[in-house]
């Protein structure tokens, strides 16, 4: 691959062409955040982000990204600060188009792990941070994307616990537990582009990145990925993706 | 420890009900010192804490709380931060409730709740940020439960206990999130008057929600406002006075947590915090910490004194540039 640029870049560019103009989107920080911001100041100008910390329609100032969803730095310039409840509610009735998030451990049907390592809750061999609003945000928004580097140990057939949930089991596994919308549409990785199959919801390999073979991509992934029909190429980011990018993080906090 | 049932009295509405009926609900004086405050958590109680990671975190009454050497807590806070990790440290707390618990993505997963969680010394129970929501929301509206899509086919119902509820009407199958009525709500806020009329500035969090739920409510505040002030801008009060049972005066009560619009949290000090614990480890370092910060200085004023003015000023200003 050309290394004109860092996986961070990659992703963040990837994962802004995902978001179409005139929706709204529940965006992690870091990278998605980063990703909302240059939707918005690209292609998506009527987009509105929506943060966890109860934030609505802030604005990104280059140089001062937010650690986390609940900081000044993160409400800079919103036009609303509901309280937490709220905003997630906001979700539940429907008005969030898009969930915009990371993950830890990712398997075959999309679920996210964000919780524990190993097969005991009560006595994990990693404990991590937790769910904080993943959860929430995969259970109600309109459709999920997940941004996240493509490593084999991150793929997994399984999750050993199912933090945020997509399409659990596969087929209408996720309907049937009581989720009749939402669901994890594509995961943008720094390999490719996937999707899910409609009728068993496994993993399917859409795009590869340029430069990015199936065979790379396979070795990466510890459980078998469908392919669509015609898998296509991925447009390399741009110039002028990449320069809004690294305005908006000139101090490289998330850019790597 | 690890038992993950619900605990009744979480969700016991009659019962919490009953425990506010019986109690005074006075609009009289409510201002007092930060170790009267304190003295009414007691052992083994269900403390939520307010504000929300590093924002508005009641770090005063947190301090005084450690000073007091209580045990046996079950601390309840949406997403947790460097005062969860002082409550472990100090061996204050055998449960938690969150959704999340780490500072902030550039350093990484918390070592110290690794450190405690993984061990079993310290009982981790998960919930979904929106679950713990409407968890202290049902407290506060009086009833045992709410309906709510979230958290459903997830592994996180079976670690609290979470059960589902059928749709009278539709048949749908929706979460049926328990009311969790805390014993005492720690809270800080930009503004009080004596009586304890509390007012927010910027995110309002979880914060009057959790002063409803809760049986006990202590405030800090940064500012203490008259009587007359209140009464000319009712509008921003969020917590009525007779909700509280006490009320400190703190200025910079949440630092090194930030308090919107007044000062910005002190990123510095987080990575020489968390530099510590990297070089010594979990216990050591976070001991020392609190020998420092938290054992040492007798009072608020003497811990303001180990950042230093200059240091104080700064955060002012940087959120002044952020909110102005």
């Amino acid at each position: 691959m050309n290394q004109q640029f860092t996986s961070a870049e990659l992703l963040a560019i990837m994962g802004s062409r995902q978001l179409r103009d005139d929706t709204t989107v529940f965006a992690g920080v870091g990278v998605p955040l980063l990703a909302a911001a240059l939707a918005q100041q690209r292609h998506a100008p009527k987009l509105t982000m929506v943060i966890e910390g109860g934030i609505i329609g802030p604005r990104i100032k280059p140089g001062r990204l937010p650690i986390s969803t609940n900081e000044m730095r993160a409400a800079y310039r919103a036009q609303m600060l509901p309280g937490i409840t709220d905003t997630f509610l906001f979700a539940q009735r429907g008005f969030l188009d898009y969930g915009f998030m990371g993950g830890a451990q990712i398997d075959q049907h999309g679920n996210v792990n964000t919780s524990v390592l190993g097969p005991d809750y009560w006595k994990p061999k990693v404990r991590l941070p937790g769910t904080g609003g993943a959860n929430d945000i995969a259970s109600l928004c309109k459709e999920v994307i997940i941004l996240t580097a493509h490593e084999k140990r991150r793929f997994v057939p399984r999750v050993d616990f199912v933090t945020s949930p997509a399409w659990l089991d596969g087929g209408d596994a996720r309907r049937r537990a009581g989720l009749p919308f939402g669901g994890v549409s594509r995961v943008v990785t720094t390999l490719g582009v996937f999707g899910f199959d409609p009728e068993t919801r496994r993993m399917r390999l859409d795009a590869l990145h340029p430069g990015v073979t199936r065979e790379q991509v396979r070795e990466q992934t510890g459980f078998p990925l469908l392919e669509a029909p015609e898998i296509s190429v991925t447009e390399p980011p741009t110039a002028d993706e990449l320069a809004m990018l690294r305005a908006l993080d000139p101090e490289r906090r998330f850019l790597g | 420890m690890g038992d993950p049932a619900l605990r009744p009295a979480e969700w016991d509405f009659v019962a919490a009900r009953r425990r506010l009926e019986a109690k005074p609900k006075s609009a009289g004086e409510k201002l007092t010192s930060i170790d009267d405050a304190a003295a009414r958590v007691t052992e083994g109680d269900r403390v939520a804490v307010g504000g929300c990671l590093f924002s508005r975190t009641p770090l005063a009454l947190v301090r005084e709380i450690l000073r007091a050497r209580r045990r046996g807590l079950t601390l309840v806070r949406n997403l947790m931060c460097t005062e969860g990790e002082l409550m472990m440290a100090a061996g204050a707390v055998e449960r938690v409730m969150t959704a999340w618990m780490s500072i902030g993505l550039p350093w990484g997963v918390s070592k110290v709740m690794r450190h405690y969680v993984e061990s079993g010394a310290v009982a981790l129970e998960e919930w979904s940020h929106l679950a713990l929501g409407l968890r202290f929301r049902a407290a506060a509206m009086g009833v045992p439960f709410l309906p709510a899509l979230t958290m459903l086919g997830s592994d996180l119902v079976a670690v609290g206990g979470m059960k589902t509820v059928a749709d009278p009407y539709s048949g749908e199958t929706l979460a049926a999130v328990p009311a969790l009525f805390p014993d005492v709500a720690l809270l800080h806020v930009h503004r009080a008057d004596r009586f304890g009329n509390s007012q927010i500035d910027g995110y309002p969090h979880m914060d009057a929600d959790i002063a409803r739920a809760a049986a006990t409510v202590l405030v800090t505040t940064e500012e203490l406002i008259t009587d007359e002030e209140t009464r000319r801008h009712p509008d921003r009060t969020v917590i009525p006075g007779f909700l509280v049972d006490a009320l400190v005066h703190v200025p910079f009560g949440s630092f090194p947590h930030e308090c919107y619009g007044l000062y910005e949290a002190d990123f510095d000090h987080f990575a020489e915090y968390t530099a510590s614990i990297d070089a010594r480890g979990p216990e050591a370092a976070v001991g020392e910490y609190l020998a420092r910060h938290v054992y040492g200085p007798p009072t608020w004023d003497d811990y303001l004194e180990l950042f230093g003015g200059e240091r104080l000023a700064r955060q002012r200003a940087a959120a002044k540039e952020l909110t102005g």
